[in-house]
């Protein structure tokens, strides 16, 4: 939490108008269910954090919010239908895929010349001070560039571009370490602000954690989990308990329990975490342990 | 900086096309007129090597003088042939053209699906129409005038070679071979085909777009194999004899059209084309520089198949751009 500020404190953001506000949004594809009735509302400032197992309709959730699938239900991006209004919207949203989508035949600086020709809201200078922290030059092409060369292309094109709400789905997919944390830090200290909004999906979990201001749960199509990450800390709570003990905190009904040395440690939901503290050493869980308990038997 | 005006946007639009097939619609047929030039050079270097070899004298004949004897008929028709000449330094070229552009429509709206780089396309502000007509205009209009551009290059390139083998020979070439007005007239001809080639080509590059935009897999047998098994189908079972029309009129003007059309110079009457070809030597070139005068431009642009394929092709582009619009991954 410490990492990110969002500027507004909670019920600043909960009076805002919202950035994205969803409604009984579904979507299948012939029989099988993508988004079953999904509820959402997305505040401006905040960084949201949708995870969720393969499969679990995230990228669904993500492409009708850019507008580039059909759906049933109501959803409004920036107070516009993302259906009818998508290159409406794309002046105020950017979305990276992931790493593999930048065409492979672009040149550099024909990708910097092309998004300054079309994009009303878009910095050739910040873009161009972007690249130059990179090892990237302007004649390449984008085949001829690294994966991690190619994320670090497409972040700059996007975070020159001033836009209210930035989409990223997998967008540090089959990066090392290193690319990885640059990747989240620049977001953080260069582009993120109060007036800007990212939503995010990724399986790496631990990285985005300290990040993310909301915590979104999806699974088979629908929110199980839906609260900011203070709620987060408050609501759920990790106990190490010794042998002795282990019973009665069984009997306060965890969401999960694994052994660590001999100890068992365990997850609880909306208990007293005073009466917790009676049990055995008091954690905050992580985010990572967090989703294993709420998506146990996904694959069963 | 009017960046996001939409005439802007589609002019970078087609750049983007430009940046991405610029081996495609400027490579090749620069490339083939080099190759051409190269091969009329090896020509006659070595038909000059062979005739000192053998001490044949090529001797200076005055063609300002057989200019004069000749009667004004004559003349025209050796302008004529000069035309004619000129013109089918532009087979290779345009056989490239129709490759190009061929493949170029296949590709134009599923290679970016397939790589997925769609989605990066998708994440700008960017019609999908405005996608869609970028590639019309780089289909109907940017590669031809490349092509036609490289034609004019090829054509003053090999006046030039012939005139100094003519001087070489002690022959004045510029009586016969530069006729500024015929060469004018001629290019001025060639530019008034472009867009009139562009609207015969519409059937067909709508048709080739449309098959690019909607299929998940091989666009290639989705354009060839569904007219071409419905000409099939169609001789086969004779449906054509129903309305009074032949198998051979179906295959010219539905299969045809929406395979073909992208040849330039389609449009022109076939009935005298193929007089003119068969018996060029025997009518006279005229024949097929009459197909490119005004007036048989203005006959071909108002007859019921060029508005109706303009018409047709304008449909197709539609149907293009509504799957544009539905399918961002070739999967999806």
């Amino acid at each position: 939490m410490s990492a990110a500020n969002p500027g507004m404190n909670h019920a600043d953001v909960k009076n805002a108008a919202p950035i994205v506000s969803a409604r009984g949004l579904s979507k299948r594809y012939g029989a099988t269910v993508a988004l079953d009735n999904v509820n959402l509302q997305i505040a401006p400032g905040r960084i949201v954090g949708l995870i969720g197992p393969n499969g679990a309709g995230k990228t669904t959730a993500l492409r009708a919010i850019l507008g580039l699938t059909e759906f049933d239900g109501e959803l409004s991006v920036l107070g516009l239908d993302p259906r009818s209004h998508r290159t409406e919207l794309m002046q105020q949203v950017c979305f990276i895929a992931d790493v593999a989508v930048l065409p492979r035949w672009l040149r550099v600086g024909e990708a910097v010349d092309f998004v300054a020709g079309v994009h009303p809201r878009f910095s050739r200078e910040k873009c161009e001070a972007f690249l130059a922290r990179t090892k990237i030059k302007h004649t390449q092409r984008v085949r001829e560039l690294s994966k991690g060369m190619i994320v670090q292309l497409h972040l700059a094109l996007v975070m020159a571009i001033d836009a209210r709400l930035l989409v990223l789905d997998e967008p540090t997919l089959g990066l090392d370490i290193l690319y990885r944390k640059e990747f989240y830090e620049s977001l953080l200290n260069d582009y993120f602000d109060h007036e800007k909004t990212i939503l995010v999906t990724t399986h790496q979990i631990e990285e985005v954690e300290r990040i993310l201001t909301d915590l979104v749960f999806i699974k088979d199509g629908r929110i199980v989990l839906d609260a900011s990450m203070d709620a987060v800390g408050e609501r759920y709570a990790e106990v190490m308990v010794a042998p002795d003990k282990a019973d009665a905190a069984r009997a306060l009904k965890p969401l999960s329990e694994r052994q660590i040395f001999g100890k068992s440690v365990f997850l609880f939901d909306g208990i007293d975490q005073a009466r917790l503290a009676a049990l055995g050493e008091l954690h905050k869980p992580s985010i990572a342990d967090l989703f294993v308990a709420t998506m146990k038997g996904t694959y069963a | 900086m009017n960046a996001g005006t939409p005439m802007n946007t589609f002019s970078w639009l087609v750049k983007r096309e430009f940046w991405e097939y610029r081996g495609a619609f400027l490579w090749t047929p620069a490339i083939i007129s080099l190759v051409f030039l190269s091969i009329m050079l090896i020509v006659l270097v070595s038909a000059e090597f062979l005739a000192r070899q053998n001490g044949i004298e090529i001797n200076g004949i005055h063609l300002d003088q057989l200019r004069r004897q000749l009667g004004s008929d004559e003349i025209e028709k050796m302008n004529s042939a000069m035309d004619v000449g000129m013109l089918t330094l532009g087979i290779p070229i345009v056989i490239g053209l129709f490759f190009v552009v061929f493949s170029y429509c296949i590709g134009a709206l599923y290679n970016d699906r397939r790589d997925r780089s769609a989605l990066f396309w998708k994440s700008l502000p960017i019609s999908d129409t405005g996608t869609v007509l970028s590639k019309v205009v780089a289909a109907a209009l940017l590669a031809p005038v490349l092509a036609t551009l490289a034609l004019v290059a090829l054509q003053l390139a090999f006046l030039i070679m012939m005139s100094l083998y003519s001087l070489l020979h002690g022959i004045n070439p510029f009586p016969l071979l530069w006729s500024p007005t015929h060469l004018v007239s001629l290019w001025a001809k060639l530019l008034i085909a472009i867009p009139v080639n562009a609207l015969w080509a519409l059937p067909t590059i709508g048709w080739l777009l449309l098959c690019s935009s909607f299929a998940r897999s091989k666009p290639f047998l989705w354009a060839v194999l569904v007219p071409v098994l419905a000409g099939a189908l169609v001789s086969y079972l004779g449906v054509m004899h129903f309305v009074a029309a032949s198998n051979s009129w179906f295959w010219r003007n539905i299969v045809g059209r929406v395979l073909l059309s992208i040849i330039p110079g389609g449009w022109m009457d076939t009935t005298t084309m193929s007089h003119g070809f068969v018996r060029a030597d025997v009518e006279g070139p005229a024949a097929i520089i009459g197909s490119l005068s005004f007036d048989a431009i203005a006959q071909a642009v108002t007859s019921p198949n060029f508005l109706i394929g303009i018409v047709a092709g304008a449909a197709m582009i539609a149907g293009a751009i509504y799957f544009r619009r539905q399918r961002t991954e070739s999967y999806a």
